[in-house]
């Protein structure tokens, strides 16, 4: 085995090794606990190391196509067809970002939860539905095929549920567990209605070669609402947001950071879906504007909504909706100018800031839940009004907190400073007011994490509290987020350059992803 | 470097200027007034009151921002109104939400 054929191979292992390994992880349980946690973190690294490899590659180089099934895996197009018909996953720059954000908190949420779930029962099953969730996250960001996207967005739905829930003996995690199975059933039945509409147009499934003949019909508009609103709601858009601070804050601390990514993931199928599936066929203007106002008041709701709030896991769920609004603001912009004089420009810095702000959200939210959860571990509470004091005895964790809450906010160096200042900048070239309520919900978000910090680590300490730090291995999880938070803050040029905008591009030129899989536009 | 479209953002410049200014800062602090003893200052006067305990005085988070919410209070009812908790509710919102992409998206076409 040798590199070029790991490359060659690595979109197919990168779903393949932890399917099985999820299938695996019930089996070593049944012999020896501690060899079934091994085994979870050694999966998770290994998908991290091919992850990077891939990107790396797709970055400096250009998309990877594998054709499951076929002897040669880079022919996309049989002989006998003149459409691709076999399932291709397609990695292009895009998809290689969003891997790299899954892989990432995947590996941080599987140390974090080593100590995290010690003394819950099911511990196979967690370990399972977590390897699962990766799965269906990596399946969603590399298909290249519309109806697997829809079987992998199942099987993170299902995955994500199961592990909402997994604390069932708070009623509440069943409740939240529910909520999320009705939205997100909902959603995969829309999406799969829009799927039955364009493959009963143009008898298609493969998105490059849907895209290169898709004629804009109303049938393939109907297509597009439904497909908007679906994945809008998955991603925790307002006023689809309500599942989000329900689930987000009964989950498994670890299992809503890594909720975080699957949002993502769906973010990523709306943006796929505008941008390589209907391109500039589709009103961008009409549909700009529209991602733009889902944008806006999701950051503004989404913020306003978290500041009174006194459960510091609901509280930052409410933040995770309102840092999605500025990832929706920034692609948003960028697809309004798609096809306009100022895209390369403003529209391409916009794209940028709003994919750079995925990852960087990715991150620190990530990290923040982190927190919460070691917060939870220690105090065994949820309600801010009932902590105080905790910087006295949990100082790493004070510290994570702190530099998570600093770069949501967006207060430099940090890197979610670097990311909305690209929104700042290029939003208000389409209006000011955009710009102008971004950087409020910035001021409310430092407002709001002041008070969290306020409240949970300032004051005497706790008397009830446990004592002490959290376990080194939660320790490692929130270090792991927390180094990505530092690098990616003091080294935005590198980054922007190099990873963001081979996605931002990659998502723009609808060509490029119709030409590598369907050979030309 | 970051190049943005209206200048750039250089991280490692801002800490430079962060830690002179700190600096600056800190030298301008050590040159202030030296001549209270140690301890003297640590028991604040309260018109003669006792000083209370910190775990008295520490303001919780439901009162944090207190004005805030009150302020708005208008627009927090409606907030709390539409946030029911009760997902036959949250099914209507994404019907709604999608008969409105229907409306901006399919029917212009439709008409016209």
């Amino acid at each position: 085995m040798n590199v070029d054929w790991l490359l060659t191979h690595s979109p197919a292992l990168l779903i393949a090794i932890p399917l099985l390994a999820a299938f695996l992880t019930p089996v070593i349980d049944r012999i020896n606990k501690k060899a079934r946690d091994a085994f979870v973190i050694i999966v998770l690294i290994i998908a991290e190391i091919i992850m990077i490899a891939l990107a790396w590659d797709v970055f400096t180089g250009s998309a990877h196509i594998y054709t499951m099934g076929a002897s040669n895996p880079t022919a996309t197009i049989p002989s006998q067809a003149a459409v691709p018909i076999r399932i291709v996953l397609e990695v292009d720059g895009m998809g290689a970002f969003m891997g790299l954000i899954s892989t990432t908190v995947s590996l941080a949420a599987g140390f974090y939860s080593l100590a995290f779930v010690k003394k819950e029962t099911g511990q196979g099953r967690y370990y399972t539905l977590l390897l699962l969730m990766l799965v269906g996250m990596l399946g969603m960001e590399f298909t290249g095929d519309i109806f697997n996207l829809f079987v992998f967005l199942e099987v993170l739905s299902m995955a994500s549920a199961a592990l909402i829930a997994y604390r069932f003996y708070y009623g509440d995690a069943v409740e939240g567990a529910f909520k999320y199975c009705v939205v997100s059933s909902l959603g995969a039945l829309m999406v799969l209605f829009a799927i039955g509409l364009l493959y009963g147009q143009y008898d298609l499934l493969n998105m490059a070669a849907l895209a290169k003949v898709i004629e804009y019909t109303t049938l393939d508009k109907i297509a597009l609402v439904l497909l908007i609103a679906a994945f809008a709601m998955k991603c925790g858009a307002v006023p689809m947001h309500m599942w989000t601070p329900d689930s987000y804050t009964v989950a498994p601390a670890p299992i809503t950071a890594m909720l975080v990514a699957a949002s993502q993931a769906s973010l990523y199928a709306l943006f796929r879906i505008c941008f390589s599936l209907y391109g500039l066929t589709l009103d961008v203007t009409t549909v700009g504007i529209i991602i733009i106002a889902l944008g806006l008041l999701s950051m503004f709701v989404g913020v306003t909504m978290a500041l009174p709030q006194k459960d510091i896991k609901r509280l930052m769920s409410y933040h995770a909706v309102s840092q999605t609004g500025y990832m929706l603001l920034g692609v948003g912009v960028g697809l309004y100018l798609l096809g306009k004089s100022d895209f390369d420009t403003y529209g391409m810095a916009a794209m940028e800031g709003g994919i750079f702000h995925i990852i960087n959200h990715a991150l620190y939210k990530g990290l923040l839940f982190l927190t919460a959860g070691a917060i939870f571990y220690k105090v065994k509470t949820r309600n801010l009004n009932e902590m105080g004091g905790l910087a006295h005895s949990m100082k790493f964790t004070t510290i994570f907190f702190m530099i998570g809450a600093l770069a949501i906010a967006g207060i430099p160096p940090f890197n979610g400073f670097a990311s909305k200042l690209l929104i700042y900048e290029s939003a208000y070239h389409v209006s000011p007011i955009l710009s102008i309520i971004a950087m409020l919900v910035s001021i409310i978000t430092l407002a709001s994490f002041v008070k969290v910090f306020h409240s949970a680590f300032m004051g005497p300490p706790m008397e009830n509290a446990e004592a002490g730090e959290v376990p080194k291995s939660m320790i490692i999880g929130m270090a792991i987020l927390t180094v990505g938070i530092i690098l990616f803050g003091l080294f935005p040029g590198w980054v922007v350059s190099n990873i963001v905008h081979p996605a931002a591009q990659a998502l723009a030129a609808q060509a490029g992803y119709i030409g590598s899989v369907a050979g030309g536009a | 470097m970051l190049e943005t479209t209206g200048g750039y953002w250089s991280p490692i410049v801002w800490i430079v200027a962060f830690i002179v200014a700190f600096l600056m800062a800190y030298i301008m602090w050590g040159m202030g007034e030296k001549k209270h003893a140690k301890g003297e200052q640590e028991k604040p006067f309260l018109s003669g009151q006792d000083e209370p305990s910190k775990e008295a005085v520490h303001v919780r988070a439901g009162n944090i921002y207190w004005g805030f919410t009150e302020t708005l209070s208008g627009y927090y009812d409606f907030m709390k109104k539409i946030h029911t908790g009760i997902i036959n509710d949250y099914v209507l919102w994404f019907l709604g939400m999608a008969a409105i992409f229907f409306l901006a998206i399919v029917l212009p076409g439709v008409i016209m």
